[in-house]
């Protein structure tokens, strides 16, 4: 499957452009967000964090225009939209069994940068801690091969070493699909690991934030 | 051999056994005592206007009478589908699900019943059209109102579920299969498990009505197993309708579950 977003030139070019974007009665939001690039959102809980990436994701109605590079959201079907912009929600849901069923071709070698078990695959889903289904729950999207991901606090639930794994593979996956990433996130030092610019979310409005 | 007629005395006789039982109930506080009564009462009253509208009907056998029952009894089954919705669509739509679904299955299988395989002079002989219209309709609201229900119920708790499998890019058909094989399973569950046992557990209410009304048995047979086929295709169909519009109307044209369409339950 091809995730270049240019086609000429041959580079690997995505660009995730928010124009005018009005959801849930909030915005109009504008934001660009370039190749590879990574932008962490801030703000308090109920700010239109979370409504802002289901909008994005084409989850839930909105006006205004999502373009991936100079496709807008309503030219193709849904289901193509959300497969090439990855939304990672903050809760994972799993509804198989056991864990491979959610995985068609699972990537091995991501699940041990992940710091996941080499067995877990195999697992029965009830038996999984919250921060192995959160690990897993990225692992499962990056999958999909999504040429911009979309993050809900991806480390919330993780211990300090599990949350560098995250952020390296997070950020290897940007570098190898030059993936625009939209990440929200409530930790400071988190986003100066990680954020090229951060903006802050204050009742559906967002302003940018000075980045040290 | 003829019926053997019945006689006001007798259902008398019939009625004091379930009155007996009521006080009974009442003595023992058992809280139904009420219930029983008013329903026994509810139940003689409508197959007593039944008996007369029947007999009228097959009096004087004419298409828009027969039509005008149809309808009727289309109409109620449609309410009644409604009323054993835990969760409702809005609007018209709790009744449209439903009623359109009951009517295309129903009518279609009756009258293809009718003109192919009894062939009564004419087709729409209401001794035959209308108790086997009856049947259809009774057991199809069953399929329809269970698996609506079940439908909506599965999708309401398992939101987060079919959201998540939205997000990793199913379309709305994928997200819903696993809630619409159950569905399906639930509204065929009592028909299967009556085709399973009929003749050995049970003998069906159809068969047994027409024996003790004087039919030989072999032809008594016959029917059930007609009707037995005509009942499973019916609730089969009507399901399968009832469940595809549900489950088309719970998205919108770009895959999002739109669970706003649903009323909340009432207490």
């Amino acid at each position: 499957m091809s995730y270049a977003g240019d086609k000429g030139g041959g580079g690997i070019l995505n660009q995730l452009r928010i124009e005018g974007l009005r959801y849930h009665g909030w915005g109009p939001i504008e934001l660009t967000i370039g190749p590879a690039e990574c932008v962490c959102l801030f703000g308090a809980s109920g700010s239109g964090k979370t409504l802002l990436l289901r909008a994005i994701a084409d989850l839930d109605p909105h006006d205004g225009f999502l373009f991936l590079n100079e496709l807008e959201c309503n030219d193709i079907p849904a289901p193509q939209w959300r497969r090439r912009v990855g939304m990672l929600p903050a809760e994972s849901q799993w509804w198989h069994d056991d864990v491979s069923g959610h995985f068609s071709t699972p990537d091995k070698r991501r699940l041990q940068d992940l710091d996941l078990d080499q067995d877990i695959l195999t697992w029965q889903v009830g038996r999984l801690s919250t921060g192995e289904r959160q690990r897993l729950a990225l692992a499962r999207l990056l999958n999909t091969r999504p040429q911009a991901l979309l993050l809900d606090e991806p480390t919330a639930s993780l211990d300090p070493e599990s949350t560098r794994c995250a952020e390296a593979t997070i950020a290897a996956y940007r570098a190898e699909t030059g993936a625009p990433v939209l990440w929200v996130t409530h930790d400071q030092q988190q986003a100066q690991r990680v954020a090229c610019r951060s903006y802050r979310m204050n009742e559906g409005n967002i302003t940018l934030q000075v980045h040290t | 051999m003829s019926a053997i007629s019945l006689s006001p005395l007798d259902l008398c006789a019939a009625a004091l056994l379930v009155l007996i039982l009521a006080v009974l109930t009442a003595r023992a506080r058992l809280g139904v005592g009420r219930q029983l009564i008013i329903s026994s009462m509810r139940m003689t009253i409508q197959l007593l206007l039944i008996g007369l509208v029947l007999r009228a009907l097959f009096a004087h056998v004419q298409i828009s009478w027969v039509a005008l029952m149809a309808t009727v009894m289309l109409l109620v089954a449609g309410r009644e589908v409604v009323a054993r919705q835990h969760r409702r669509f809005r609007g018209l739509w709790a009744f449209g699900v439903g009623t359109t679904s009951m009517f295309i299955s129903s009518f279609t299988v009756t009258i293809l019943t009718l003109a192919v395989i009894v062939r009564p002079d004419p087709w729409f002989t209401p001794q035959y059209a209308i108790p086997l219209l009856g049947m259809l309709l009774g057991n199809t609201m069953n399929g329809i109102s269970l698996s609506v229900d079940r439908l909506t119920q599965s999708a309401w708790q398992q939101r987060s579920v079919i959201e998540q499998r939205l997000i990793l890019g199913q379309s709305r058909q994928e997200a819903m299969a696993d809630i619409c094989r159950d569905s399906m399973r639930t509204a065929l569950t009592p028909i299967i498990n009556a085709m399973a046992a009929s003749g050995i557990v049970t003998l069906p209410g159809m068969m047994t009505g027409q024996i003790l009304a004087g039919s030989p048995p072999a032809e008594a047979v016959k029917y059930q197993i007609l009707i037995m086929f005509m009942i499973s295709s019916g609730v089969g169909f009507g399901s399968m309708g009832a469940i595809w519009l549900a489950s088309r109307r719970l998205f919108d044209q770009r895959d999002r579950l739109r669970l706003e369409r649903l009323q909340a339950p009432k207490r």
